[in-house]
């Protein structure tokens, strides 16, 4: 197949026009920085491809259409930023119910309460532990390039239809912002080239009618449909694991790190290596389903393994629960939208290993 | 000539209503789906049901239905609309729903003249909430949230939904009925197919509200309950043609 040329471009974007060639057919959002370079420029493509924008009144008004949409069949997006996804949980909790497929990008910024517009990792919880009321799970992606942001996006649609299932894009001010080169070696898909679902609301035309709910008064049935959820929920975490390994074979100490975090750790890990320092990298590329026996199968090697994130740490604790005790964890987060350089993170890593090393003579 | 009994229209299925005797949802229920077998849409009509008392109507109608949040019907109706505007797409909304939780949603589909229709149930009351006070309790109602009769200086006063719509240029058609008398129940399928027929002429917001008695939490009997709806309720929401901007407007439909 053809390769296309790199064209450089901007994180936001790469998200849109990934949107775009998915044939995503309806964006709803409302303005919040750091993303609204996205919603503008679904704004402009939406129009010049004859498809669906609003600018909604409200963030919980935006996951609503969006839930009206995917209703017919319609690949559907919505955007947002941290205080914006919160008003967005109810609406999430009901699509992940309904298994009404969608994509939603949260560009992340520091927290909690109104809190900055800078970069921040805060929302992990938020978005791996389903995030609104009820037991259920969301597919979550954290892309950590502008190539990313766009792959990620693209196959964030796919994933939703095959499974039913909202999915998360988890980025951050910084990817949103910045520009890199991409290539895209997708081939678009309009609208009109999707295959059919076979559960959608499009008129009750030649076939009985439907329904679509998340009311269920009977708890036989309510229990039922819930481990119906589960069971799918199974199914992707058996077979929808995605990570990035960098020097983690042979290595005593393993960061583990995601997102604009797991750049800076790329740079401080290189950093190690040139030292020669056994330290290695390994970058949780879906955030739920977790990479826990990736992570636990690294124990032979590794030790002690740091986690590095924009926050006060909370992939921190799935990473505690992977290594089954078998390895030591510890955190070295950033909160607040301060993004620390990988200078400021190789001496964090140095100190560790310095002392794992001390340690291990002793 | 023989009385017989109307036939069941055949956008309901063949259940049975879960509402009290009396209630005015089994009244307007029967009357929507009676417009949407009468108008040929069954096949491209899909209705949006509220959190409220009518939460189950998808067990009802006999069309594509898909559930709302509650008071998100609006917005909800407007992702379907935009995504397959040859549909038919009601939402369909108590006072609670629509007039508290989902009023922003509804004002704002209104104001885009999203090209949708609304059949607003006016009760007064939180009706599966068990009787809590509505944004358009009367004043000097008692609800279990009001006990002592809602008094304008502590909880305000009733919301006119078809007056505060009217200002919006989007909102083209806006009625205001009820359903506690034979005459009063043809007026209002009247009105559901002139907001209906809107949609399917492509010029904008329409929406019904009617008035519609909740005997139970009204503590009244049905036959008391109507007549609270003409001695009391009509006095402060005026029944009648509210709005009607529509370009070819039949206002002459009978
Ligand atoms: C977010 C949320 N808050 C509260 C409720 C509980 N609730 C369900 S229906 C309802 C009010 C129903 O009253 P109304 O809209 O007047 O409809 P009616 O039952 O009278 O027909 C409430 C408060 C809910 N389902 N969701
Ligand atoms: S509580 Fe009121 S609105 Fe609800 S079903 Fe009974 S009568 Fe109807």
């Amino acid at each position: 197949m053809k390769t296309e040329a790199k064209r450089l471009m901007r994180g936001s974007e790469a998200i849109g026009e990934a949107a775009i060639r998915s044939g995503c057919s309806c964006y709803f959002g409302y303005p919040i920085t750091p993303q609204n370079e996205l919603t503008e420029y679904m704004a402009k493509r939406m129009l010049e491809t004859g498809r669906v924008f609003i600018q909604s009144e409200s963030e919980l008004a935006a996951i609503n259409m969006v839930l009206g949409a995917a209703a017919t069949g319609a690949r559907v997006m919505t955007s947002s930023s941290s205080p914006g996804i919160t008003l967005k949980q109810e609406g999430i909790s009901f699509l992940a119910s309904m298994e009404l497929p969608c994509v939603i990008v949260n560009v992340m910024r520091g927290g909690p309460g109104l809190g900055n517009i800078a970069p921040s990792q805060s929302d992990y919880f938020q978005a791996t532990r389903g995030g609104g009321h009820g037991d259920y799970r969301t597919i979550v992606l954290a892309p950590a390039s502008v190539q990313e942001l766009f792959d990620l996006t693209r196959d964030g649609f796919d994933l939703a239809d095959e499974y039913r299932i909202p999915v998360i894009i988890l980025a951050d001010g910084m990817l949103g912002q910045m520009m890199e080169p991409l290539v895209l070696k997708d081939t678009p898909i309009a609208p009109e080239e999707l295959p059919e679902k076979p559960w959608t609301l499009r008129g009750a035309k030649d076939r009985p009618s439907r329904f679509i709910r998340s009311l269920i008064l009977d708890v036989n049935l309510e229990e039922e449909h819930n481990w119906r959820l589960y069971r799918k929920y199974q199914r992707i975490e058996r077979r929808e694991i995605r990570f990035e390994e960098y020097f983690t074979e042979g290595a005593d100490m393993i960061v583990v790190a995601y997102g604009t975090a797991a750049r800076i750790a790329k740079a401080a890990v290189k950093k190690c290596i040139e030292k020669n320092m056994r330290v290695g990298l390994i970058r949780p590329i879906s955030l739920w389903p977790f990479p826990n026996e990736k992570i636990l199968d690294l124990t032979k090697y590794a030790g002690h393994f740091m986690c590095f994130e924009m926050s006060m740490g909370q992939m921190v604790e799935d990473v505690r629960l992977a290594v089954q005790g078998k390895a030591e964890v510890s955190i070295y987060g950033r909160p607040g939208g301060v993004v620390p350089t990988p200078a400021e993170l190789f001496r964090v890593i140095s100190r560790t290993y310095n002392k794992i090393l001390r340690e291990k003579k002793a | 000539m023989k009385k017989r009994k109307p036939a069941r229209p055949q956008t309901l299925k063949e259940a049975t209503f879960h509402y009290c005797p009396g209630c005015g949802h089994s009244v307007i229920h029967r009357l929507t789906a009676e417009v949407i077998h009468e108008l040929g849409i069954a096949d491209k009509a899909i209705g949006v049901p509220p959190a409220g008392c009518a939460v189950l109507a998808y067990f009802y109608f006999d069309i594509d239905m898909t559930e709302a949040p509650h008071g998100r019907g609006c917005a909800v109706a407007t992702g379907i609309k935009r995504a397959l505007p040859e549909s038919v797409v009601f939402s369909y909304q108590g006072d609670g729903d629509l007039a508290a939780i989902g009023t922003a949603e509804v004002i704002h589909a209104a104001n885009r003249g999203e090209n949708i229709t609304v059949i607003f149930v006016n009760n007064a009351v939180y009706g599966m909430t068990g009787g809590q006070m509505a944004p358009t309790s009367l004043l000097g109602m008692k609800t279990t949230t009001s006990p002592k009769g809602r008094d304008h200086v502590r909880e305000g006063y009733p919301v006119r939904v078809c007056e505060l719509l009217s200002s919006l240029d989007g909102a083209v058609y806006l009625e205001r009925t009820a359903v506690n008398s034979v005459k009063a129940i043809r007026k209002t399928k009247k009105a559901i197919r002139e907001a209906f027929q809107t949609q399917i002429n492509g010029e904008g917001f329409s929406l019904v509200e009617i008035l519609s008695p909740c005997p139970t939490n009204w503590k009244l009997s049905t036959v008391d309950s109507w007549k609270w709806i003409d001695d009391v309720m009509s006095k402060y929401y005026q029944i009648g043609l509210i709005k009607d901007t529509r370009k070819g407007s039949s206002k002459d439909a009978d």
